[in-house]
C-alpha cells in the first residue's frame, strides 16, 4: 500500500486531532464525544457543527450487509426530517477510501459521509456491533444507541428522532 | 483426587467468571478482512459437498468436514 | 467407484449435506439468496459418474430462509470389483433436499430433510443444527444431529433387466459439535468433532471377500462379505484460515478419524485462494489422505469362514490418495444486473491418485503369472471436473 508523504502526514494530523478531541467514552446518557473527520466530499466536518440539531451518527462499512440494507432508508429519513432540525452523519469505518467512493458512486446518499479509517471515533463511541446508530439530542447528549439493523428498525429510529425533535 | 475437587471447582468458577469478562479483542469495525468472501469457510457448498461425496465413496473416513463462524459479525 | 460403492455413499452423502449446511459465516445473518446450476463428472477406476444439480435458496423474511436442491447422479462403467459380470453398470440416483433456516438474535437454527432414491438403495436423512455466536461474535458454537434410515437392496438381474431384492436396513445417528474462533483480524480457526453410530446392514452386497481355494482355476474363490452390524466412529478436524496482506487466503486443515472397525484415517489439506480485483478468484488445493485397513479386512483369507467378520471392500483397505485441484471463478456480472446482485461461473478440476497398500488388482492379474496374494497392488487415477453457475439475488 503506497500513500504519498503528504497524505500520510495529513492522516497523522487527522488522527492527532481526533485523539485530542475524543476524551470521553460514549454511553447512553453521557455527552457525545466530539470528533472531526475528513469528509468523503472533501474537507473536514466536526460533530460540533451540528450542535442544536438532533444528530444520528451511523457507523457503517462497505463490507457490512445490514449496513447496505439500511442506507437507502436512512437517506429517506434524512431528507424527511432535515427541515425539522435533524442531521444524519454516516461514519464509514473502511480502512481504504476507494471502495467507499465506488459504492457511493453506484448508490449515492445525500447525508454527509465521514471517514474513520483509523477507527478512533468508533473506539470512542464503543461501537460493539455493525452497524451502530447513535442518536444525539440538541444539547449534545447521547440518548439512544441502536445496535445492528433488521428491517423494521427504521420505524424505531423515526420514533426516537421525532421524540427528540419535539423536545 | 478428593482433595483436588474443591480446587477444580474453584478453578471452573474462576474460569467462567474470567470468560464473561473477556472483551472481544477484534472489534466489529475491524472485521473487514474476515468479512471478505475469500475468508468464508465455505464458498460453494454444492461443490464441496460433491468432492466430499467422492472422497467418502473411496475412503473409510467420514464426518467432521465443516466449520461455521467468522465473517462480518453484523447484527 | 462402482455403482455398489455409491450405495454406502448415499447415507453418507445425506449426512454430509446435512453437516455442510452447518457451515456458513456468522450465525446472526442469513446468507444471500442464490441459485446454482451444477454439472460434474468423475472418471476413474473404470467408472464414469456424472452429477447434475440445481439449488435455490431464498429469504422469506429477514429471519427465515428456505433452500431446496435436486441432484441426479448417473453411474456407468465397471469397477475393479466387478469380476464376474460382463455387463456394464448403469444406474441413476436422485436426491432431493429441503432446508429451513431460522435466525433469532445470535442463533441460527437449521432443519433439513434429504431423500435419496435409486433402484437398489433408498436413504432418508433428517437433521437439525444450531449455531450460536458468542463472546462479542468472535466465537461460534455449532451443534448438530442427523438421523439416517437406509434400505439396502441388491440387483440380481442385469443393468437393463433389473431384479431387485431388498436385503435389509441400516440406521445412522450422527452428532457433531464445532467451535469456530476468530483469533486476530486476519486469522480464524475451527475445530469440529463428529461421532457417528451406525447399525444394521452395513455391508456392500456387491462385494465379496476372497479365500484360497486350490480347487478353483484362479486359485481362490469369492464369498459374501460378513460385516459387523454396528459401527461407531469419531472424527476430529481442526482448520485454520489466514488472510494474506495482499488479499489472498490460505487454509490448512487436519482431520483424524478412528472407528470401532479398527480404521484410522488421517487427512491433510492445504488451500490457497487468490482473488483478482472483483472479477476472478483462483484457488489451488492439495490434499493427502492415508488410512490403515479395518480389522476384519483382508485381501485374501486362508479359507471360507476363517473369521466371524470378513471383508474385501476397497473402502476398508489400507491405502492413500493424493489430490491436486484448481478452481477458477469468473464473475460475469460482478456488480449485478437487474435482479441479480452478482453472478459467477466456476470451473473446478481435480486429479486424484489412489494407491492401495493391501488391496490387489485381481481383475487384470492372476495365475499363472501371479499366485493368489502376490498380484500387483491396485492403484488408479481419477479426474473430477465441475462446472457451475451461481446467481446471487
Amino acid at each position: 500500500m503506497h500513500i504519498s508523504t503528504a497524505k500520510f502526514f495529513k492522516r497523522c494530523a487527522m488522527t492527532a486531532i481526533v485523539v485530542a478531541s475524543t476524551a470521553f467514552a460514549a454511553d447512553a446518557g453521557g455527552p457525545a464525544p466530539a470528533f472531526t473527520l475528513e469528509a468523503l466530499s472533501g474537507g473536514q466536518a466536526a460533530l460540533s457543527q451540528y450542535k442544536g440539531q438532533v444528530v444520528m451518527v451511523n457507523f457503517w462499512a462497505t463490507w457490512c450487509g445490514p449496513c447496505q440494507q439500511e442506507m437507502p432508508l436512512l437517506d429517506q429519513m434524512y431528507k424527511k426530517y432535515k427541515p425539522a432540525g435533524f442531521t444524519l452523519i454516516g461514519v464509514n469505518v473502511d480502512k481504504e477510501a476507494p471502495a467507499v467512493k465506488e459504492l457511493l458512486a453506484r448508490k449515492p446518499v445525500s447525508f454527509p459521509v465521514l471517514l474513520d479509517p483509523a477507527n478512533q471515533v468508533s473506539k470512542a463511541y464503543h461501537v460493539d456491533e455493525m452497524p451502530s446508530s447513535v442518536i444525539i439530542d440538541r444539547k449534545g447528549e447521547i440518548r439512544y444507541i441502536h445496535r445492528g439493523y433488521k428491517p423494521g428498525d427504521e420505524n424505531d429510529y423515526q420514533d426516537r428522532i421525532r421524540q427528540l425533535i419535539r423536545e | 483426587m478428593r482433595s483436588l475437587r474443591p480446587a477444580l471447582l474453584a478453578g471452573a468458577v474462576l474460569l467462567t467468571a474470567a470468560c464473561s469478562n473477556i472483551q472481544p479483542w477484534v472489534k466489529p469495525y475491524e472485521r473487514d478482512r474476515l468479512a471478505d468472501p475469500i475468508m468464508a469457510w465455505e464458498r460453494d457448498a454444492i461443490s464441496t459437498g460433491y468432492l466430499d461425496h467422492i472422497r467418502e465413496a473411496r475412503e473409510g473416513s467420514r464426518g467432521a468436514t465443516g466449520s461455521a463462524g467468522g465473517g462480518c459479525g453484523c447484527n | 467407484m462402482d455403482k455398489a460403492r455409491a450405495h454406502r455413499i448415499l447415507g453418507r452423502m445425506a449426512v454430509l449435506t446435512a453437516l455442510l449446511l452447518v457451515r456458513a459465516t456468522s450465525a446472526d445473518v442469513l446468507p444471500d439468496d442464490r441459485a446454482d446450476l451444477f454439472y460434474s463428472k468423475y472418471s476413474g477406476g473404470g467408472m464414469d459418474i456424472t452429477g447434475e444439480s440445481v439449488l435455490a435458496r431464498k429469504k422469506i423474511t429477514e429471519d427465515f430462509a428456505l433452500e431446496a436442491s435436486y441432484f441426479v447422479d448417473k453411474v456407468s462403467g465397471a469397477s475393479i470389483d466387478v469380476l464376474s459380470q460382463a455387463s456394464q453398470i448403469k444406474d441413476e440416483r436422485k436426491q432431493k433436499t429441503g432446508t429451513i433456516e431460522f435466525v433469532h438474535d445470535k442463533t441460527t437454527y437449521t432443519l433439513s430433510y434429504i431423500n435419496s432414491v435409486e433402484r437398489d438403495y433408498k436413504s432418508n436423512t433428517t437433521s437439525f443444527s444450531l449455531k450460536q455466536d458468542m463472546f462479542g461474535d468472535l466465537t461460534t458454537l455449532s451443534l448438530g444431529y442427523a438421523h439416517t434410515d437406509d434400505g439396502v437392496g441388491e440387483n440380481d438381474g442385469t443393468a437393463f433387466v433389473p431384479i431387485i431384492v431388498w436385503l435389509g436396513h441400516a440406521q445412522s445417528d450422527s452428532y457433531n459439535v464445532g467451535v469456530s474462533q476468530i483469533l486476530t483480524k486476519n486469522l480464524i480457526a475451527g475445530l469440529d468433532v463428529n461421532v457417528i453410530y451406525d447399525n444394521g446392514y452395513l455391508a456392500n452386497p456387491y462385494r465379496s471377500y476372497r479365500y484360497l481355494d486350490p480347487s478353483n482355476a484362479k486359485g481362490y474363490s469369492l464369498a459374501s462379505q460378513i460385516y459387523p452390524d454396528t459401527r461407531t466412529s469419531t472424527a476430529v478436524q481442526g482448520e485454520v484460515k489466514y488472510y494474506l496482506p495482499y488479499r489472498a487466503a490460505v487454509t490448512g486443515s487436519y482431520r483424524y478419524f478412528t472407528d470401532t472397525w479398527g480404521l484410522v484415517g488421517n487427512t491433510y489439506e492445504l488451500d490457497y485462494t487468490h482473488p483478482l480485483a472483483n472479477i476472478w478468484i483462483l484457488e489451488g488445493r492439495l490434499r493427502f489422505y492415508k488410512q490403515n485397513s479395518a480389522n476384519f479386512y483382508s485381501d485374501l483369507y486362508q479359507f471360507a469362514g476363517e473369521y466371524n467378520f470378513m471383508a474385501r471392500d476397497q473402502d476398508l483397505a489400507a491405502g492413500e490418495n493424493t489430490t491436486i485441484g484448481a478452481k477458477v471463478t469468473y464473475a460475469f456480472l460482478p456488480d449485478g444486473w437487474k435482479m441479480f446482485k452478482r453472478a459467477t461461473a466456476t470451473f473446478d478440476l481435480s486429479r486424484i491418485e489412489f494407491h492401495y497398500l493391501d488391496f490387489r488388482n485381481i481383475k487384470y492379474y492372476g495365475l499363472p503369472q501371479y499366485q493368489p496374494g502376490t498380484e500387483p497392488l491396485y492403484g488408479f487415477n481419477a479426474t473430477v471436473y465441475q462446472i457451475y453457475i451461481s446467481m446471487f439475488f
